[in-house]
């Protein structure tokens, strides 16, 4: 039996922050200096810090001064945890601290046009779902995300469903193996290692093949 | 298993579709591909909470010998003479600390604060001969890509992955598109790899090959040095790919040869005879294909906050209503706002606060020559506040002061520091402060990089070199 390594993700409905800048780029993310942590947790109130506060962040600091213009800290977003983005969202850094800080913040999943290769790969590691979907439906969403009162979305991974409280539905497209994973939250490695024999089978081949990449 | 099969495939092959097949161990339950991981790298910030899961699980190391560890990313770049103890960053100091625990009881090699060897991962690795063609390497940095230069499949990973490497030897991977990038033509005076690779991805955008492996060709790239191919396959990340690769030619060999790591004696002639073969056949299929003409190319600089935004040196700071849709009119206003600047400026008349030259993209030996024959005789202008080399490692440093360079950089008022990432990032104490604007050898210049509101044009170590000496972005052809 494989143990579980993250919350596993089925059905989440929530309210929807919109951060509406294309490209944005994991140092935005989670900024450098709270990469000098030896831990996966603590990431959550850095998220976005050079964004949400006015002052430069570092590690442990409180009496942080609070940017009011920043969408995160729009009181009614407060407990918002989906969040909507445009293109090439988490490109840059392959840093996983990205991935760790938006769960930890409480966001659940991201709904965006696309993302960066390895920000879309780490995603599926910790249990964070990033939905991709159409510009023009991406831009819907936008539109009702910044109406005077929150939208909230239902998101449905076994059906591939998402419906708005503005009544936008639509479905999305996710690989059936990825799917699976977030839905088990089954350990990556464990899932690996039923295939030992395999791996070693491999690499004898591999050693008589290609003898000079083995100095052991 | 998997190369026999594609070996009895008629179809022409590109070296990554050889390099993918022969490093296919099989399809999991779950329908996911494992690759098998031939070295892996590993620095001090990814990896802690990958060991920690190792741990917890009690799992050991797969394949001990395949890893190699550095510290590279947060330490201090001045004096180590008190080794570890003198990191005066006290979380830094703990995650290097971690590092040297994690490797003495994994029993990973390790190059450590204190060793020559140590340095940035991607400039140790290659003058290592621990990166060699054919080969699938991973680590923990998105710029894992710049040992494609080599005919290696090599891309960035997470910290799962990085646990997942080191217990298993694989990575759990999908096959990305084939895309085929032609450089064509013949640098001129005073523009090298990193205004090529600028000037790309300025033509493709920042997500131009997003899910495809790039495979770079043509004349002007086997024209450049082992460096300069290296600088190129860097920034492959910057443009969307996760790995970017170049084939084996006899320079690479050449280069390659006697390496500590590399294959010795009739190993190494056999290991020759491979690679060779691993080039792409003739007639092989691209999903994607994009030609680049440099014989015209001016030296590039980075105008905006994301490496797409790049004009010519000799050009004006453009406006938002130079971009086709609105979306990007909106991105250029934020990025000119952040960066303190004004449409139709003269790039070359842009004042500077601080000028950098190092990094996994433009640290090695042939970048410190490069700019040291622009800085030759001349002085660093007198209102810049700091102008740093950051030599990628400490064989890096070792040769450009057996080469003099040392003193002519600091003859004319450069900072001569100690390896690492530095100002890159700026994870350490090198770095930008708010509204400070640098000429940089780096790679991204994303809001806070290199600071907190700092402001970063990305350039050519000539380019920044100029910078230097005049104060302000400077077209280096004018100095040579």
């Amino acid at each position: 039996m494989v143990s579980t390594a993250f919350p596993v993700f089925t059905h989440h409905s929530g309210i929807v922050v919109p951060l509406d800048r294309a490209n944005v780029d994991t140092d935005q993310i989670i900024p450098k200096q709270f990469l000098k942590s030896i831990k996966r947790t603590g990431f959550g109130e850095n998220l976005f810090d050079s964004w949400r506060y006015l002052d430069e962040g570092t590690i442990g600091k409180s009496n942080r001064l609070v940017n009011r213009e920043f969408v995160l800290n729009d009181p009614k977003f407060k407990e918002a945890s989906i969040l909507l983005a445009r293109r090439n969202f988490g490109c840059g850094s392959s840093r996983e601290h990205a991935v760790w800080a938006i769960l930890q913040h409480g966001i659940r999943c991201v709904l965006a046009p696309s993302y960066a290769d390895i920000f879309y790969n780490n995603s599926f590691n910790n249990g964070l779902l990033p939905i991709v979907l159409e510009e023009s439906l991406i831009d819907r969403l936008f539109i009702e995300a910044m109406q005077p009162s929150p939208m909230t979305l239902e998101v449905d991974l076994a059906q591939q469903t998402i419906s708005s409280s503005g009544g936008i539905t639509a479905t999305f497209d996710i690989d059936s193996t990825r799917k699976h994973r977030l839905m088990t939250g089954m350990d990556n490695i464990a899932l690996t290692l039923e295939h030992q024999a395999l791996i070693e089978e491999f690499e004898i081949t591999h050693r008589l093949r290609m003898p000079w990449l083995f100095s052991d | 298993m998997g190369c026999k099969t594609s070996v009895l495939k008629a179809d022409p092959q590109t070296i990554y579709d050889k390099i993918w097949s022969c490093h296919l161990v099989g399809t999991r339950s779950d329908g996911l591909d494992l690759l098998y991981i031939d070295r892996h790298l590993l620095h001090e910030v990814t990896s802690p909470q990958a060991f920690e899961g190792l741990k917890l699980a009690q799992r050991q190391p797969w394949r001990r010998a395949s890893n190699l560890a550095t510290v590279d990313h947060a330490i201090p770049t001045t004096d180590r003479s008190n080794g570890v103890s003198g990191i005066q960053d006290s979380i830094a100091r703990e995650q290097v600390i971690t590092l040297d625990q994690n490797c003495r009881e994994f029993q990973i090699e390790y190059f450590d604060l204190l060793d020559a060897r140590q340095g940035i991962v991607h400039v140790v690795g290659p003058e290592q001969g621990a990166t060699l063609p054919g080969m699938t390497i991973v680590c923990g940095d998105s710029h894992t890509s710049t040992h494609g230069a080599f005919g290696a499949l090599a891309h960035g990973i997470g910290t799962s992955e990085v646990e997942h490497v080191l217990a298993t030897q694989c990575l759990v991977q999908q096959k990305s598109k084939n895309f085929m990038i032609e450089i064509s033509g013949d640098l001129g005076p005073g523009v090298y790899a990193k205004d090529l690779i600028l000037a790309l991805i300025r033509l493709i955008g920042t997500a131009g090959a997003t899910g495809h492996t790039i495979e770079y060709t043509g004349k002007a790239i086997y024209d450049l040095s082992i460096e300069g191919r290296m600088t190129v396959c860097n920034m492959s990340i910057e443009g969307g790919a996760r790995a970017g690769l170049i084939g084996i030619d006899d320079k690479l060999i050449e280069y390659l040869e006697a390496r500590p790591f590399a294959p010795k004696g009739t190993l190494w002639n056999e290991a020759v005879d491979y690679w060779f073969t691993l080039n792409t056949d003739d007639a092989a299929c691209y999903d994607q294909h994009r030609v680049l003409d440099v014989s015209q190319l001016s030296p590039q600089v980075s105008w905006g906050t994301n490496p797409e935004m790049v004009v010519d040196i000799d050009a004006t700071i453009p406006a938002p209503t130079d971009f086709s849709d609105a979306n990007n009119a909106e991105i250029a206003e934020r990025s000119l706002s952040y960066m303190g600047l004004t449409p139709g400026m003269a790039v070359n008349e842009i004042q500077l606060d601080k000028v950098f030259i190092g990094s996994c993209t433009n640290s090695r030996i042939e970048d410190l020559r490069e700019a040291s024959k622009v800085v030759k005789g001349r002085k660093v202008a007198s209102h810049l506040k700091g102008a740093y080399i950051v030599p990628g490692s400490g064989l890096v440093k070792r040769q450009a002061e057996q080469e003099g360079l040392d003193e002519v950089f600091k003859n004319a008022g450069f900072e001569w520091r100690e390896p690492g990432c530095s100002m890159c990032l700026a994870m350490n104490d090198d770095r930008l402060y708010p509204g400070e604007r640098c000429a940089s050898t780096s790679n991204r210049n994303f809001e806070g990089r290199q600071g907190h509101q700092g402001r970063t044009h990305l350039v050519s170590p000539a380019t920044a070199a100029a910078s230097a000496i005049r104060g302000t972005l400077t077209d280096v052809r004018e100095l040579l």
